[in-house]
Formats: C-alpha cells, sequence, structure tokens
C-alpha cells in the first residue's frame, strides 16, 4: 500500500469521486486554478476543467448556498470552506436549509452535498484561522460531522460522504494535512459513516478522540506504554451520528474513561461523550469520566508561547492518561 | 475514662430521636439513673437517665436537633477529663443500666474477635461496588493500591481470582463481631450491615437490586396494560384504608330461578349466568345503603346519583380490564344478563370503546372463577367498595337443626374504612346475603 499524506488522500478521493460519478463538482474560493489554499484540490482543475472545480466569490454563505441549489437538483457539490472560522456565514445556510430539508418535505427533496473545512489550531494561524468548530453542528440531526485522523480514514470517509444522500460536514485537521501520513489501500474502498474505530488495544484507560487530538493520542499511548499503562484508544470519526456501542464497550472493559478534544472545554464536543458514558455505563466505571481540552478563551492565542499553552500535545494527554490509570 | 451517653433506640423501628431538653448543663455533676435529657421520637417522650455518676463533660447534641439512634449525644466523667474526639459514632455501644461492665466487654473483646478492624475504605467506585455485590466480597479485605489506598477494579478482580469461593468471613453471625453487635443500634441499621458484609439479598428494602437478573433469568418487558394495573393497585393501596368483610350465602334460591329461567333466557339470546345475579343484589344494596355508592373527597362525602357497576373481567395473561354496565338499577334480570354477556366477550375481543371502563360507582370481581373461595381485592378508585365472589361450591350446612346439602359461596366486600365502619359495611354486606338468599325472582 502506498503511504500518503492526509491532504493527499483527501485529494485522491476526491479525484475519484469526479471521475467516477459526472454529478460531482468542487465549489470553493481558490479551489480552480490555485488549487486550494491548503492545495488539496491542486491539479483537479486542469484535470476536470472550470465547471467541474470552480472558483467562488468570497462568501460562505453563497458557497452553501450555491451548493445546496445544485444538489437539489441532483448534483453532488463538494463545497470547500477555506478554514473553518469562516464557515459562520453560511450557518444559517447549513442549520436551516441542508440538514432540514429532508425532514421538512418528508423525504422528498435531500442534500447530498459535502462541507469541507479544515480546522484547529497550532498552526500559527491566530485567532481566525485556528478554531473548532464541531461542537456547533453536531447538535444539529439532519446533518452529519466526520473528522478524519489519518489518511486512510480520510480518503475512505470523504468518499462515503459524497456518495451520502444527505449532507455531510466534513472536518479537516489542517495542521495534519501534511504531518499526518499513512498507508492507504490501492484502489476502491470506503469507510463507513457512523462507525468509530479501536485504533489502539488496551485495559487500563479508554481514551476518545478524533482528529488532530487522535493523532497525538496515539503518541501519548506509545509513550505511556513503556510506562507499563495500557491505553485504549477509540478515534471517533464520526461525531454525528456517533457511535455509541463502541464507545460503551470499550468502557465497560477498562472502566475508566479520558475524551480528548481541542476546542475549548465547556460545552464541547467530548462532554456528549462523558454524558453518554455516564449515563449508559455508570455501573460500569471506576473512576469519574475525564475531559481533556483546550481552556475556556475566546480563541487559540496568535503569540506562539501562549498557542503552546492553549493547544494539548502529547505530552500533555500522556499526563491525563497517566493521573486517570493511576485513580 | 469517660462514659459515653448515646440516643438509644425508643421502640422498634425507630431509628431516630430528637433531644428536646437537656436537664444538666456541661460542668454540672450527676447521679448514676439520674434524668439527663427529655428525647422525643414519632412514637414516645421519655426522660434518660444517665449511664453513669460524674460530671457532665460535654454535650454533643444540641436541644432540637434530631440524631439517628447511636450517636453520642454527651460525655460523662471526673471532672476536668479529656474528651475522646473522632469516634466514629457506629461503632460506639454502650448499656445504659451497666455502662461500667459493657465498656470492660468491649475492650477486652475486641482483640479476640476473628475480625478485622473496620478500615475506611474510602471511594467505592461503581464498578467495584457490582463486582463486590456480585462475588460477594467483603471489600474490607481487600487492599487498594489506588489512590490514597482506594479500591480499584483491578484490585476487587484480582482479589475475587484469588478468592474464587468468596469469604468464610461472611459466616460469622452479626452478634459475634464488636462492631455491628450493638444491640442498641436501630435493627434497620443491624439489617443494612448485615447485607454489606455478606453481600445477601434478604432484606427486601432494596427491590430494585433483588431483582436484578442473575445468569438464566430472564427479563419479560412489562405491556402498558401490566404497567396500568400495577401503578392502579398501588395507588389505591395508597389512597384507601382497605378493610375485607367476608359472609356467606345460600344460592339455593337462586340456582333454582336460573335453572328455570335459563332457557328461556336463552331463546333471547342470552346466556344467564350468575353474574348478573350478584349484579342485581349489589344494586338493591346499593340503593338501600347509597353511602356505599360514593367516593371521598376532601370537602366531603360524594355520593352518586347512578349506580354504575364494574365487572373485572380477566384477560388471562393479557392482565385485567373493568367494562362497566352504566345505570345498572335501571335493568331487569334479562337486561343485565345480556349487559354482563355484551361487555364480556367485548372486553375479551379487546373491543370496548374507552368510555365503557371508565365512570364505575361500585366493582364486582368473580375470583370463583379460578377457584378462590374468598379473597381481600383491591378497590377500584375512586370508588368505597369492591365485592368478590368465590366458588360455589356445594357444602354441608345445619338448617333448623338438620345438615343439609347447599350450593354455598363466600362474598368479600372490600371497603374504604374512611368512608365506612365495619357495622355498616356489614349491613350492606348482610343486605346482599339477603337478596341472594331470598331471591324472589
Amino acid at each position: 500500500m502506498p503511504e500518503m499524506t492526509l491532504i493527499d488522500a483527501i485529494r485522491a478521493g476526491m479525484d475519484e469521486e469526479l471521475a467516477l460519478d459526472p454529478n460531482v463538482f468542487i465549489v470553493g474560493e481558490d479551489v480552480g486554478m490555485r488549487g486550494g489554499v491548503f492545495r488539496a484540490t491542486m491539479g483537479l482543475f486542469d484535470k476536470y476543467g472550470p465547471q467541474r472545480v470552480m472558483d467562488s466569490p468570497l462568501a460562505e454563505a453563497s458557497i452553501v448556498g450555491v451548493g445546496i441549489g445544485a444538489a437539489l437538483y441532483g448534483l453532488r457539490p463538494i463545497c470547500e470552506i477555506q478554514f473553518a472560522d469562516f464557515i459562520h456565514p453560511a450557518f444559517n445556510q447549513i442549520i436551516n436549509e441542508a440538514a432540514k430539508m429532508c425532514y421538512r418535505s418528508n423525504g422528498d427533496w435531500t442534500v447530498p452535498m459535502v462541507i469541507r473545512a479544515p480546522y484547529g489550531g497550532g498552526i500559527g494561524g491566530g485567532l481566525y484561522h485556528s478554531q473548532s468548530l464541531e461542537a456547533f453542528f453536531t447538535h444539529t440531526p439532519g446533518l452529519k460531522v466526520v473528522v478524519p485522523s489519518n489518511p486512510r480514514d480520510a480518503k475512505g470517509l470523504l468518499k462515503s460522504a459524497v456518495r451520502d444522500p444527505n449532507p455531510v460536514l466534513f472536518f479537516e485537521p489542517k495542521k495534519g494535512y501534511r504531518l499526518i501520513k499513512g498507508e492507504v489501500p490501492e484502489g476502491e474502498y470506503t469507510v463507513p459513516i457512523g462507525k468509530a474505530a479501536m485504533s489502539r488495544e488496551g485495559s487500563d484507560v479508554s481514551v476518545f478522540a478524533y482528529g488532530m487530538m487522535h493523532y497525538y493520542t496515539l503518541q501519548a499511548a506509545e509513550k505511556l506504554a513503556n510506562e507499563g499503562i495500557n491505553v485504549e484508544v477509540v478515534d471517533l470519526r464520526t461525531l454525528y451520528p456517533v457511535d455509541r456501542e463502541s464507545i460503551l464497550a470499550s468502557v465497560r472493559k477498562t472502566g475508566k474513561a479520558l475524551v480528548v478534544y481541542e476546542d475549548n472545554l465547556t460545552g464541547g464536543y467530548g462532554a456528549e461523550i462523558a454524558a453518554i458514558i455516564a449515563e449508559q455505563a455508570f455501573t460500569d466505571l471506576d473512576a469519574p469520566v475525564r475531559r481533556l481540552a483546550g481552556p475556556d478563551i475566546p480563541a487559540v492565542p496568535f503569540s506562539h508561547p501562549l498557542q503552546d499553552w492553549f493547544m494539548l500535545n502529547p505530552e500533555k494527554i500522556a499526563t491525563a492518561i497517566r493521573d486517570l490509570a493511576n485513580y | 475514662m469517660p462514659t459515653k451517653v448515646i440516643m438509644p433506640q425508643l421502640g422498634e423501628s425507630v431509628v431516630e430521636g430528637t433531644v428536646t431538653k437537656w436537664l444538666k448543663k456541661e460542668g454540672e455533676s450527676i447521679a448514676e439513673f439520674e434524668p439527663l435529657l427529655e428525647v422525643n421520637t414519632d412514637k414516645v417522650d421519655t426522660e434518660i437517665p444517665s449511664p453513669a455518676g460524674g460530671t457532665v463533660l460535654k454535650l454533643l447534641v444540641s436541644e432540637g436537633k434530631t440524631v439517628t439512634a447511636g450517636t453520642i449525644l454527651a460525655w460523662l466523667g471526673k471532672p476536668g477529663e479529656e474528651v475522646p474526639t473522632g469516634e466514629s459514632t457506629p461503632e460506639t455501644h454502650i448499656h445504659a443500666t451497666t455502662p461500667t461492665a459493657t465498656q470492660e466487654m468491649s475492650s477486652t473483646r475486641a482483640p479476640t474477635t476473628a475480625q478485622p478492624a473496620t478500615r475506611d475504605l474510602g471511594f467505592i467506585s461503581p464498578v467495584v461496588a457490582k463486582i463486590a455485590h456480585e462475588h460477594n466480597v467483603d471489600l474490607q479485605l481487600v487492599s487498594g493500591s489506588g489512590q490514597g489506598g482506594r479500591i480499584t477494579k483491578k484490585d476487587v478482580l484480582a482479589f475475587v481470582e484469588s478468592n474464587p469461593a468468596g469469604t468464610s468471613e461472611a459466616d460469622i453471625p452479626i452478634w459475634e463481631t464488636p462492631a455491628d453487635g450493638d444491640l442498641f443500634r436501630p435493627t434497620e441499621m443491624m439489617f443494612q450491615k448485615t447485607t454489606d458484609r455478606t453481600g445477601a439479598q434478604s432484606t427486601g428494602e432494596a427491590p430494585a437490586i433483588s431483582a436484578m437478573p442473575s445468569t438464566g433469568d430472564k427479563l419479560i418487558p412489562h405491556t402498558s396494560i401490566r404497567r396500568s394495573i400495577a401503578e392502579h393497585m398501588i395507588k389505591s393501596k395508597n389512597i384507601s384504608a382497605h378493610v375485607t368483610t367476608v359472609m356467606e350465602v345460600d344460592l339455593s334460591k337462586v340456582v333454582t330461578h336460573r335453572n328455570a329461567n335459563k332457557d328461556s333466557f336463552s331463546r333471547d339470546g342470552v346466556n344467564l349466568t350468575y353474574t348478573a345475579y350478584f349484579i342485581s343484589a349489589i344494586v338493591s344494596a346499593l340503593k338501600a345503603y347509597p353511602q356505599v355508592n360514593s367516593s371521598w373527597s376532601d370537602e366531603g362525602l360524594v355520593l352518586h346519583s347512578a349506580i354504575n357497576i364494574g365487572m373485572a373481567t380477566s384477560l388471562a395473561d393479557a392482565g385485567l380490564i373493568v367494562p362497566v354496565i352504566k345505570a345498572a338499577d335501571g335493568l331487569s334480570l334479562l337486561g343485565l344478563a345480556r349487559a354482563v354477556n355484551d361487555l364480556a366477550q367485548r372486553a375479551r375481543d379487546r373491543k370496548l370503546s374507552p368510555d365503557e371502563v371508565k365512570g364505575g360507582t361500585f366493582t364486582l370481581t368473580n375470583h370463583g372463577i379460578s377457584g378462590s373461595l374468598f379473597a381481600t381485592p383491591i378497590i377500584n378508585q375512586p370508588q368505597c367498595g369492591i365485592l368478590g365472589v368465590g366458588l360455589v361450591q356445594k357444602r354441608a350446612v345445619v338448617i333448623n337443626d338438620a345438615i343439609a346439602i347447599r350450593p354455598m359461596v363466600y362474598i368479600s366486600l372490600t371497603f374504604d374504612h374512611r368512608i365506612l365502619d365495619g357495622a355498616s359495611a356489614d349491613w350492606f354486606l348482610a343486605k346482599v346475603v339477603d337478596a341472594l338468599q331470598n331471591w324472589a325472582g
């Protein structure tokens, strides 16, 4: 199997879907000639032309609105939001239109649209290029929310998202675009939406993470294995609808749960995972369910020392796991 | 050595008491058996005598405060003596009449017992509690490797692994262990302790726990009718003061009448059942004693103008439903029999309309169908009474000093003692007996 970076796998997934289905097209800021600000669509404009890889104005509500309209006419748009931080103008289109279409038309109309949005900090991006926004959207039935953590899943999940009859919000950990490498199967495959993956088997503590934090958690688990702490890691992969069975099965085994997420602690997505565990695995718990997340401050700071203070890393995660293992 | 004064258990199932008044102040001297304080419980008010002579060193519980039995209330001793601190109350025990003897006993007994001294286990996590419960583990015997000596899941699992048969400590009777053997402690606490130590499920106090399925058990989800029945039964028991009175009826005349008429009824398409006779008899008794055809309300007793008789109808395994014969006092025996047939059939076919199971003012239940002689039915709220009919049997009865064979039946009236007293309920029931026994057709 060839090794790929995360962004190469995402590009390969879009390339294959564009080739397979003439209804698939990409729309977003600078996705055409320029190949996207992160080069996610590089080469696709030359290969498929301006009708299939379409530059848009700097207007996110319009990118998503165009996507919804096209999807209602049977096309399969992949909308790119340049940074997740810029998705807010499109919030109304996503929540009020895309997510509700199937329900409000009693299944007569669906919006088979993918919205790709690079998220997360640690790249010196400051307040407006570092946000983690999943919690705003995982509150919305009708919208699927996916966060891949490795190239194999990124490609397989993106292909599933393109083929899904309903809107899928696809958050990509941008710090990992070129940092995270991994083997990607050759040929056609998909990864199902709605299924978590146990990425490391262990017996002492269960850690639930996704995206960049999952990547860091695996590193922390590796480090702790040398100390005799046996960490089980579950990559949630799909945040909504979440795979409760996998979460509960892991907690029932280890009795200890840590949820790791990069977003601000309060009201963050991990709170939902903690609540599921507390409600449905209470009698299997051997320790309080813990969350490790970003501090409750308005944004990831631009200053590098402060950014490091904000961001989680393998060391911080290892400390939290060690603490829970010793409880 | 100072002497403790503890809150005694002032009666069976009295678990707490309120200190109403201290009769001595700190520093005052007191003789043995001299009243020390006044205590009030939900059952008694009493003076507590001093368990020893000496000086009142410390009063620990202020007036007006309610504490559980076994709590240390005060310390007595020599003037200026130091009061022990940090002693946990449930382990204290002292006999009010022979304090010194008890103290000696407890101090000599403690070292000889097989039970290790109880330690503070700290936080017990849900999963540790569950595993300990499932395997009858005394957590006192498990060493903890977690934070602050906490017993972790791994600790208890390792213990279960190395002690597969459970612990022998569980066999030590409660009175052999110093910490638990205090006769002054409330029985509730003693039984609670037994459960904790042996893991036995014998208290019946926590059905949710004792009903927890174990291996091989099967859980049958409740149907909505089952849930509804359960809810109504418990609610009724909580609302009314249930009392049941039983009388016996000679049904000779009813049987004769039925045999003479059932063919002609059947020509009218009606199956003449005994139920129709019982309803007819109930109707005439309700007319004679209208206070039985009533409902209790806070404002006063509601006497119902209509006589609507509910008839409990078994749906076999599926439960029970009570269709109502409206204005039963307006129906002849034929009309009653027809209504009984119709409602019973449609009840079994589940074809009753919601209105047909509402508005009853009195209920009849025929438990004799399944062989029961007499029963204590539960009132169908908000009614005043329910009449149960037992199995009709030929029995030898004495009539005019001769033994005769008669078709006999017991009828049981459960009535709301808030509304009726024993005598008035019996008058009503006697009227039902009279109507059946002297059936005139």
